[in-house]
């Protein structure tokens, strides 16, 4: 789950962790009103979308004087913010962070994240602050320094040391990134983040401070954090995708006309795949789970039929432990029920597959039986081109 | 023989009275596995499914029969309590079902296993069978048969689809172990590949890895340098956008890395004869034992061919 940098700075403040005072928005007046409250200028404007690299997509600006805060803020209020991870459509500004303009001395970054491989936390510096990270990694890699912590054992005063020595601080400086970098942590691991990044920290004077923020959450520990609920932004989220989630299904939207309804997720992304290599396009990954039952294939033909470029469907159930000719009965029921039109390919394999190919060809549907998975995303292909 | 359960496996179950425990345990007594016991806090002393004791702690089952495995049905908040408490009873092969538990959770549970006699496979995961002696999962069984062929995978249906297409060619398989879809599983493809190297029963390896982490390409650079059987791969997510987590919490391209094309770059290097279609994977295992039993019979070590064409 991600939220907004204003979000993760008001939980970062919750950490005692240094960050800029500043204030949300959500229109124009209490953007002014909010910068007026700040009892000085400059004041920073800065677009709250999920999106990374807003500052250069026009973002983010300093105001000097009430007038221009106004200006600002009506010019970024409402934008299209184009940035390289929103796609070219960009994403619609709703949300504004009013914040006091920082003396800047230095810019860092910093990170922490699960390093998989090791089963342990690793930490990141870099003096690179305020660049694009991963292109500081992919040019010069020896620019970022990386400090494995053992979550077993947790930060201890010398994974400070190491970090701060890296950034070239010292005197007050320094002490004030040791205390950072351990508040950085605890908020990292209380939280139940999968992700948090500050790029840029900064150093103004002798202190060090978050002056931004991203945090993503573990999505499955999101059941001991109920107040995260209150985080979400629906805006910030493809609305077939809340829908799918309200019906327990888990979809992601692509570009393509072949819909696809699969379970089990690893089979959903051979199917993808499959689709792909006969020249076809998946319109989306969509994962029924275990049971497909008359329910959740109805709730998923409703999602997958509300793209309208979707010209086909592809149904890819391995029955398993659950009997074919029931999925089948439910692929039916589902298929009057929502009307479906497209042609709909399905591919049933496990228990009873042969009474549910009966079944799926008796219906008086547009149902097309396929008899593997080659077969089927010929089928699938070909149905979208003809 | 085969890896990890076997004839002398004695297995218990936590979670047994819960709806997934309690339907799961009686389809792997129906496969004839040896169940030996149940474990739910506060139902010590009834029965489960008709023959199997309950007990209130993964210690006391242990001690009144002897079981030696177990595999956990416990909802994501409990699920790391259960792991930890099989591993402090002395439980050599823990396998995990359970999908949804936190990173951090895995994080402590993975620190209590370094230096313990105890193995987990999962969570997140179908489980492990051993066609003809038992099943510790939540498989179909009877789309597998007894045979010599490994199979290890990160996912579900999946591995189902390329179980069928080998016992369709008349592919048995030795155990088929699936090590979940989370970003921190119990076991990786390097635990188990190992298991599968030192097994004189198992002759070839399908190997089905996913986009995110780095674990097939670890599992490459020891299957180049150590490996003596041939391997067929296959990789799902060859089609996946970035950033985007496909169902499995592990599933994800981040930060450019954990790519379908480096995986598969990466098992081609290490001669592992990858399908490029999720639809062949059982053809080209088939090619591949072919060939191999041919050039078996003039003498050859089993080693695979690298130069291997269709």
């Amino acid at each position: 789950m991600k939220i907004h940098e204003y979000q993760a700075k008001q939980l970062l403040a919750g950490y005692d962790v240094p960050v800029p005072k500043g204030k949300p928005a959500q229109s124009v007046d209490e953007a002014v009103r909010a910068g007026l409250d700040l009892g000085g200028f400059p004041v920073v404007v800065k677009a709250q979308i999920h999106a990374g690299g807003r500052g250069k997509g026009g973002g983010v600006k300093l105001a000097k004087n009430e007038t221009e805060l106004k200006e600002l803020a009506s010019q970024i209020f409402g934008m299209q913010l184009v940035t390289h991870q929103t796609g070219p459509a960009g994403q619609t500004v709703q949300r504004l962070l009013v914040e006091q303009g920082m003396k800047i001395d230095q810019e860092f970054y910093a990170s922490i994240l699960l390093d998989r491989a090791q089963s342990k936390d690793v930490f990141m510096v870099s003096t690179e602050g305020g660049m694009d990270i991963e292109e500081v990694a992919a040019k010069t890699p020896e620019k970022i320094v990386k400090v494995t912590i053992d979550p077993a054992s947790g930060f201890q005063p010398h994974h400070g040391r190491q970090l701060a020595f890296a950034l070239g601080l010292s005197g007050k400086s320094f002490k004030s990134a040791t205390a950072c970098f351990e508040k950085l942590y605890r908020a990292y691991r209380e939280a139940d983040c999968s992700l948090l990044e500050i790029n840029p920290l900064i150093r103004s004077g002798d202190e060090i401070i978050a002056l931004d923020a991203k945090v993503n959450f573990d999505d499955n520990a999101l059941y001991r954090h109920p107040d995260y609920d209150a985080l979400r932004d629906l805006a910030e989220e493809d609305p077939s995708e809340i829908e799918a989630s309200k019906s327990n299904l888990n979809f992601i939207k692509l570009d393509g006309n072949i819909g696809c309804m699969v379970n089990g997720a690893g089979l959903a992304m051979a199917t993808m795949d499959i689709i792909k290599l006969h020249g076809g396009e998946p319109a989306n990954f969509l994962d029924v789970g275990g049971g497909a039952n008359a329910q959740s294939v109805a709730a998923a033909f409703k999602i997958i039929l509300a793209d309208k470029n979707v010209k086909a469907v592809m149904i890819n159930i391995f029955g398993g432990i659950v009997r074919c000719d029931r999925v089948a009965a439910g692929v039916i029921e589902a298929a009057k029920s929502e009307h479906v039109t497209v042609p709909v390919i399905v591919r049933l394999e496990g228990n009873n597959a042969d009474v549910a190919a009966q079944m799926l060809r008796d219906s008086g549907l547009n149902l097309t039986v396929a008899g593997d998975l080659t077969d089927a995303a010929t089928k699938a292909c070909a149905a979208v081109k003809g | 023989m085969s890896i990890l359960l076997n004839k002398n496996t004695k297995i218990i179950v936590q979670g047994i009275t819960g709806s997934e425990g309690s339907f799961h345990s009686q389809q792997m007594l129906e496969y004839k596995t040896r169940v030996v016991g149940g474990v739910t806090p506060g139902k010590g002393g009834t029965m489960a499914n008709d023959t199997v004791p309950v007990f209130n702690s993964v210690r006391e089952a242990v001690g009144s029969t002897g079981a030696n495995a177990s595999i956990i049905f416990v909802p994501p908040p409990f699920a790391a309590d259960a792991m930890l408490e099989a591993i402090d009873s002395g439980i050599e092969l823990i396998i995990a079902i359970t999908e949804g538990v936190p990173v951090r959770d895995m994080v402590t549970v993975k620190h209590a296993l370094r230096g313990s006699s105890s193995r987990l496979i999962g969570p997140n995961c179908p489980g492990i069978i051993t066609p003809g002696v038992g099943k510790m999962g939540i498989m179909p069984a009877f789309i597998h048969r007894e045979g010599k062929c490994g199979l290890i995978s990160r996912s579900g249906t999946l591995t189902y689809e390329a179980v069928k297409q080998l016992s369709d060619r008349g592919i048995g398989q030795s155990t088929c172990v699936g090590i979940g879809g989370d970003p921190i599983p119990g076991s990786n493809f390097l635990d188990i590949m190992i298991l599968f190297n030192q097994d004189p029963e198992t002759n070839a390896v399908v190997m089905i890895g996913e986009i995110g982490g780095s674990a097939e390409e670890e599992a490459a650079e020891y299957i180049k340098s150590e490996f003596k059987k041939p391997v067929v791969g296959f990789i799902a997510g060859q089609t996946a956008p970035p950033g985007r987590r496909m169902g499995h919490a592990g599933a994800i391209i981040a930060g450019g890395k954990g790519t379908a094309k480096e995986k598969v770059a990466a098992m081609e290097r290490a001669g592992i004869h990858v399908s490029k279609s999720p639809a062949d994977i059982g053809a080209t295992m088939a090619r591949v034992l072919g060939k191999v039993n041919k050039t078996d019979n003039k003498g050859h070590d089993g080693t695979h061919a690298d130069d291997y064409q269709a």
